[in-house]
């Protein structure tokens, strides 16, 4: 029953959360100078005062503020996430048009680096200062320094622009493709590229945290005393140094699977990828309030969720926590 | 000598039969041809496509290849028919009659009518067209038969001629919108036009497609299969697209002015900046009128003198603009050059603040103003930044003011700001897109693109009113003139560039620009060429 304690209390702190996240947003963003009415007429390159009221109107602009969070919440709590000031539609569609394709994007970076990452790092900390070692920290180094846009840019120069391999943008061919196999090869010859530029940041992160959490773990006591039992070197690694040095990557990992859903908005850009990131940046700018408060309270959601798992992952790997908890 | 002669008029000869067939061949190939996918680049993603609904840039150019206007205009700016097949505007100027075209089919299969003209021009546009509504609301408008429109006015309005483009006089269907919540009909998604391209999809965050009307009524037309509009949102990579040949067409501000000479060069492109005759649209920098010093005629001269506009257009937007002399844009049939002009002269610039008592003090500085500088990007930054250095160079020191759009249209529509940069499409008529941002009338706080400055002259105003009821072209075109050289003799505001936005395209894609309307013609002319 403990374990059903600890998810009980897990729900209600999370419910907490995403409240009181909900509620500060929507101050945050109204502390934000520019009226949304005023940005669309902007957009439209006309205006007066009849449109001006109009949307205010429309959108409840034009209330108290405690009336707006009042009408917003109580909305919110019956799963209307409300309608987007600038298109008109409801936010939620909008959102969960874009959700899959971020998804699919940073999910697959998210993926490809948590296993290539670990795994570069753990063979460089078995062989600290070898050839491959240098050559990796360097190779890491200017991955993580590179900013992502950039090595975007480079790949797409190389690999679609000089070799012609791989689709420049987008998620799927200008045309679509027919037939459900060649779709879906379709969209991963458009994948490869973004989700190695996203992967190739997260795998140059995840290198450095491996190799020097691997090369402190080695000189615990327990690491030695395996060593003096005579255990073979690469089971000392796996079984005793690895397992431990794994805690800090979990948290890692765990904190990053939450901002999944927002953290690619330079990948997105240079790729012309149609997700969620995108989506909020622009909302932003356009001061489209309910767009934007949509997308952060499906982002708080996510991070709320992502903590919780990590945080059961980490009983399982370190039961130490879950006897301090 | 004489065989030399011979083979000379041999050789000639030659060359003309030569010339001849090759000019037969180019005949042959330049025959228009039916097919063709059209990959255009459309950024930032449109709020919708529904022209007046919405009227960002990005909504027009697929919106205008689904709806149409009673008619268009070409490059000088003169009407030629769309669904209006001839008109007729009364000596008084007091009565448009419009003769449409008959069989002419909405998207849907249903007859489009005079109705449909009466609906969108009572209904339609009051509703939501911001930008028309005033036009229109002079009107009052019948329908005698299903073919003919007439329009009445009280007293005669000059720009009412050229009103009737799909972008300020959008015809929806009657039938699919009459009744309905205007905004909230379904078919604001999918829209239904009587234009020679289908709404076929819109898939978020990637494009909108449009295919072929079969029942255009124009026979033939038009060539293109389909078009796909394709949202990309990095600059850089749009550029890409085209250089890949990805994409065959890009327009306005989708190429940044810095790679547009390097895309024009490349053989499988062509640029023009032909086709923005409607929108005209002119760069400057406002000064708040209300504060000091800028309430000082000598004061607003000696920043014109101070700014080196040949720099500007040369050094910032890459020689793709053009100097203005005033609120009129050059490609207007109203402007004229016949002003107060002011040439780049720093030492007269100091003369005038030395006459208005603006001494500098003992370092160097005679005036500390602000400058809030339009957040399109790095060329408007880089715009505020020579702004600063040039006027430091006389003595008035400004300290740039940073915010994104929203917080920059908050703060120029409540007249918070001493300067700031900015550009506004002139439209296609001074009454309808200049006379706003001078007459005292429109001094509107909180609402944009009125008199922000707060310019006000009392003659301005009677000129532009009287130019604007003023049937007669000659007398309005006169009528201009005078508004031009009062509002340039007071530097109402300093008028920076007439920007000169770049379309790009395959070579293979022509009919691109064909009117004054440039990308935002319906495209049922335009092919690819094999």
């Amino acid at each position: 029953m403990p374990q059903l304690g600890f998810v009980l209390q897990w729900v209600v702190k999370a419910l907490a959360v995403v409240l009181a996240i909900t509620i500060l947003n929507f101050f945050l963003i109204r502390l934000a100078p520019g009226d949304p009415a005023v940005v669309m007429a902007g957009e439209a390159g006309a205006a007066d005062q009849q449109f001006l009221d109009q949307v205010r109107r429309d959108f409840g602009l034009d209330q108290p503020l405690a009336v707006q969070l009042a009408t917003y919440v109580k909305n919110v709590l019956t799963l209307d996430l409300g309608q987007s000031f600038r298109t008109g539609r409801p936010v939620a569609d909008m959102i969960f048009e874009r959700l899959p394709a971020t998804l699919l994007l940073t999910g697959t970076a998210y993926v490809f680096a948590l296993i290539v990452g670990p795994l570069l790092g753990a063979i460089a900390a078995m062989r600290p200062r070898s050839v491959f070692d240098s050559l990796l920290m360097v190779v890491a180094l200017v991955f993580y320094a590179t900013p992502i846009f950039w090595v975007g840019l480079l790949l797409i120069l190389v690999f679609s622009v000089q070799l012609g391999w791989l689709p420049p943008f987008g998620m799927q061919s200008m045309i679509p493709v027919k037939g459900a196999l060649a779709s879906t090869l379709d969209v991963i010859r458009h994948l490869i590229l973004p989700a190695v530029t996203l992967g190739l940041f997260y795998i140059a992160v995840y290198v450095r945290l491996t190799r020097a959490s691997m090369l402190e773990t080695a000189t615990l006591d327990y690491v030695k005393t395996a060593r003096a039992k005579g255990l073979p070197e690469w089971r000392v690694a796996t079984a005793h140094i690895l397992r431990t040095a794994l805690i800090p990557i979990i948290t890692f990992a765990g904190l990053q699977a939450g901002h999944l859903v927002g953290g690619a908005i330079v990948v997105e850009t240079v790729f012309a990828w149609p997700g969620i990131g995108r989506l909020a940046f622009d909302a932003l700018f356009q001061r489209d309030y309910n767009l934007l408060l949509g997308v952060f309270l499906i982002s708080a959601l996510m991070v709320v969720f992502f903590n919780m798992v990590t945080d059961i992952v980490l009983r399982i790997a370190d039961p130490r926590i879950a006897g301090r908890a | 000598m004489r065989r030399r002669t011979t083979m000379g008029l041999m050789g000639r000869l030659a060359a003309v039969v030569f010339a001849l067939v090759l000019a037969g061949a180019g005949a042959a190939r330049a025959e228009p041809q039916q097919g063709g996918t059209l990959n255009s680049t459309l950024w930032p993603e449109p709020p919708g496509i529904v022209i007046g609904i919405h009227l960002n840039a990005p909504t027009l150019l697929p919106s205008s290849k689904i709806f149409e206007g009673l008619l268009t205009y070409d490059f000088a700016l003169s009407p030629q028919p769309m669904l209006a097949e001839s008109w007729e505007v009364s000596e008084d100027g007091l009565t448009y009659t419009f003769k449409l075209r008959q069989g002419v089919k909405w998207h849907d299969g249903e007859d489009f009518n005079a109705e449909d003209v009466v609906y969108s021009l009572t209904k339609f546009i009051p509703e939501v067209h911001p930008r028309s509504r005033p036009t229109f609301a002079r009107t009052k408008v019948t329908a005698p038969d299903d073919h003919t429109v007439v329009l009445t006015l009280e007293e005669p309005y000059g720009p009412l001629i050229r009103s009737f483009d799909v972008i300020g006089a959008p015809i929806v269907p009657e039938h699919v919108y009459n009744g309905s919540d205007i905004r909230e009909n379904p078919a604001n998604r999918a829209p239904i036009g009587t234009g020679p391209f289908k709404f076929s999809e819109w898939a978020s965050g990637e494009y909108i497609h449009l295919v072929r009307n079969d029942a255009y009524w124009l026979d033939g037309r038009p060539y293109l299969d389909e078009i796909y509009y394709r949202f990309i949102p990095d600059s850089a990579s749009r550029a890409l697209a085209l250089e890949t040949d990805q994409v065959h067409l890009a327009t306005q501000n989708d190429i940044e002015l810095v790679d547009v000479a390097r895309l024009a060069a490349m053989p499988h492109l062509e640029m023009t900046t032909k086709g923005w005759e409607w929108g005209a649209p002119i760069s400057w920098l406002e000064m708040n009128l209300r504060r000091e010093p800028f309430n000082d005629v000598r004061f607003r001269k000696a920043v014109m003198h101070a700014l080196n506009r040949e720099f500007i257009r040369d050094s910032i937007f890459f020689g793709l603009a053009a100097i203005p002399t005033g609120p009129i844009h050059s490609s207007s049939p109203f402007y004229t050059d016949d002003v107060p002009t002011y040439e780049y002269d720093p030492e007269k610039a100091k003369a005038l603040l030395d006459e208005m008592g603006l001494e500098a003090g003992a370092d160097g500085v005679r005036a500390k103003i602000g400058l809030l500088g339009l957040p399109y990007g790095e060329l408007w930054d880089r715009l505020s930044q020579y702004i600063r250095q040039a006027l430091g160079e006389v003595g008035v020191e400004v300290t740039i003011e940073t915010s994104d759009v929203a917080g920059w249209g908050s703060r120029i529509s409540n007249w918070d700001v001493d300067m700031s940069t900015t550009y506004l499409t002139t439209l296609s008529d001074p009454a309808l897109g200049v006379a706003r941002s001078y007459i005292t009338e429109n001094q509107r706080k909180g609402v944009l693109f009125t008199n922000t400055s707060g310019y006000s002259n009392p003659e301005v105003d009677r000129l532009f009113a009287e130019a604007a009821s003023e049937p007669n072209e000659d007398k309005r075109r006169e009528l201009y003139h005078q508004v031009q050289k009062i509002v340039a003799d007071e530097v109402a505001l300093a008028w920076l560039v007439e920007l000169q936005w770049p379309t790009i395209h395959s070579a293979k894609l022509k009919n691109v620009v064909r009117n004054g309307l440039g990308p935002n013609d319906n495209f049922a002319e335009a092919y690819f060429e094999e």
